[in-house]
């Protein structure tokens, strides 16, 4: 098994390499000249060079690339020049707002679409499985940010169930004291029930919009997997020996069926970083999102690129946990090494 | 398969499924009101006029006005050519710097194959949303670059299908066949491998298209792209949302129902797409 993981982590080696790559190309794309525009409008011509120096902007591209893995290696992602921060810090500082939405969203999603998928699996061509199907094309359909402004205008300004839908929590609480970030957590370490109420409030919008357009791959992929395990012979064996229909679904066939769909979380894991930009934006959630989009009006790179960058790496360990979980999860792969 | 049987099947597969029927309809006056909509729209999109401002549907303005006072659902009409355009631009890019490089990966194998599927894989290591917006960023904002962007993104799909189709193929008695009569590695290529991989190609080019109306959308409410006064969904949107809190949602519905209206139509078309080309796939 610790040959297996080895060979896994060496193998998601080129693709953390090819993010840097990439996210250093993208850095040297600036339209025209980085140096004068990070030595300010009204800089002189001596002004620019020095910073040109300074940054090693100088330098063939090889170096430059090198000062940029070292810097990275120091986890300097560089100054905003609108708050005059360290990047890194400021990131940082907003992840866990992020994360609290995508973590939730994902076992919300789960919570709704493996049952589904499984109820489709098991009676195909029924109403379930249309309703499956057309949950699964309508969920990506869906543009995020339209859902997630129909369920606010729906439930915040028809029906008034909704806190309104703007940060992560109404301005009359004051932000629990940070332990992990979240503030489900934060506020449940410090006892306070109100807070942990105000702050789960906010976030039930957000996080059903998010759970909304990833529940069709994670529904689709589980009805695949659990009609071809269904169909297979140990199952039918099972089935033949008399164990209870629901002894053969849950323990023989779903447990089975769910590898595949471990797998399709990295993917799934894609498209929630990805819309949680564009929810951030429809809620004014103070995430990692919103920041580089803040940043992006103001044409301030750095934290643009370091938003980027921070994602694109994540992703990339995110997919390998998936891959060693995998190895844990599934016998079969430690035997084939 | 003859022409004559492929219509058959063709036609068969439209009666068959209703709402494959549907699908096909509805893609027909899309196209139709990208080509004719600025020329039957009742209002000019652009011009305001204050004194009728946020106001609701009603007869003589379907969708209501925007903040300015302007027809909404005139400028949702012709927001339908820029938004199928930068897809249908950005996805044609794809499909025709993606398909040469997978086909030719898949068929001479080796350093080159190694190079183009590495690239590929690189791509796909991004979350795809916030690369596009990475690459916009840097090079410009601007609807050229979102362009670039989103056929950057879909690039990896048209290789990897096209690697595969070469791949299974290149061994194949008729390309020997070929080579024996004197065809050489390109003409192979673009002869006869291009077409066998088209079916599967033009399965991912509607399943691309309503993704890429997405993402474009998407990019441009988040402010990058197109820029307003210029009619586009996702700009309307975003125009439109600030409102909604206030209960004037016809200024964000209209132009994300008509966003959410096309990419369901590609994305049942791709579904349809696949029936007709692969029956054994079919879901």
């Amino acid at each position: 098994m610790g040959r297996v993981i080895a060979r896994r982590l060496l193998a998601a080696l080129p693709n953390l390499f090819g993010v840097i790559v990439i996210t250093f190309l993208l850095t040297r794309a600036i339209p025209g000249d980085p140096a004068a525009y990070f030595a300010g409008a009204s800089a002189t011509q001596e002004a620019v060079e020095q910073v040109r120096r300074q940054l090693g902007l100088d330098r063939p591209l090889p170096e430059q690339f090198l000062r940029y893995v070292a810097d990275l290696a120091r986890g300097d992602l560089g100054l905003s020049l609108t708050t005059g921060q360290p990047v890194r810090q400021e990131l940082l500082a907003r992840l866990p707002a992020s994360l609290e939405v995508v973590l939730l969203a994902l076992v919300l999603a789960c919570a709704i679409a493996i049952p589904l998928g499984v109820a489709a699996a098991t009676r195909p061509g029924s109403w379930i499985d249309q309703l499956a199907r057309l949950v699964t094309t309508a969920g990506v359909s869906l543009p995020t940010f339209f859902t997630g402004l129909l369920l606010a205008y729906v439930f915040y300004f028809l029906l008034g169930w909704a806190p309104s839908p703007l940060g992560r929590l109404d301005p009359v609480f004051s932000p629990p004291p940070t332990v992990t970030g979240l503030y489900l957590i934060d506020a449940a370490l410090a006892g306070d029930r109100a807070l942990w109420w105000a702050s789960f409030k906010q976030l039930v919008l957000p996080v059903v919009t998010m759970a909304i357009f990833v529940l069709a791959p994670i529904a689709r992929m589980t009805r695949a997997s659990m009609l071809s395990v269904l169909g297979s012979d140990f199952v039918r064996t099972a089935r033949a020996s008399g164990l209870s229909s629901s002894t053969v679904l849950v323990r023989y066939a779903l447990r089975n069926a769910l590898l595949p769909v471990v797998t399709t979380l990295g993917m799934v894991f894609g498209f929630m970083i990805g819309s949680s930009v564009v929810i951030e934006k429809v809620f004014g959630w103070p995430g990692v999102g919103s920041y580089a989009i803040d940043a992006l009006t103001a044409s301030d790179y750095a934290p643009v690129q370091g938003f980027v960058l921070t994602m694109g790496l994540l992703f990339v360990l995110l997919n390998l946990a998936i891959d060693l979980l995998y190895v844990v999860i599934d016998p079969r792969v430690k035997i084939e090494a | 398969m003859s022409s004559s049987t492929t219509i058959g099947h063709v036609r068969h597969v439209l009666s068959d499924n209703p709402v494959t029927l549907l699908a096909a309809t509805m893609f027909a006056v899309f196209v139709l009101l990208a080509l004719v909509g600025p020329f039957v729209v009742p209002y000019d999109p652009l011009a305001s006029n204050a004194a009728r401002a946020l106001q609701p549907p009603s007869a003589e303005h379907w969708f209501g006005t925007d903040a300015l006072g302007r027809d909404i659902f005139s400028r949702v009409i012709v927001a339908t050519r820029l938004d199928l355009s930068i897809a249908f631009a950005a996805v044609l890019m794809s499909f025709l710097i993606g398909m040469p490089l997978g086909l030719a990966a898949g068929f001479f194998g080796g350093w080159w194959e190694r190079i183009v599927t590495r690239a590929a894989d690189t791509v796909m290591a991004f979350p795809l949303f916030v690369l596009a917006m990475g690459i916009v960023a840097a090079l410009g904002n601007t609807v050229g670059n979102i362009v670039l962007a989103t056929a950057i993104i879909n690039l990896p799909f048209y290789i990897r299908v096209a690697r595969a189709e070469a791949n299974v193929r290149r061994g194949a008695g008729w390309v020997e066949a070929a080579r024996l009569a004197g065809n050489g590695d390109a003409r192979i290529l673009a002869v006869h491998l291009f077409p066998n991989a088209l079916p599967p190609a033009m399965v991912q080019v509607s399943l691309n298209m309503g993704w890429a109306i997405l993402n474009a959308a998407g990019l441009s409410f988040i402010g990058l792209g197109v820029r307003p006064p210029e009619p586009e969904w996702g700009i309307l949107v975003a125009e439109g949302a600030q409102f909604i809190v206030s209960g004037e949602w016809w200024v964000s519905f209209f132009p994300g129902a008509m966003l959410m209206l096309a990419v369901f139509t590609f994305n049942l078309l791709g579904d349809a797409l696949r029936d007709i080309f692969d029956p054994r796939r079919r879901t």
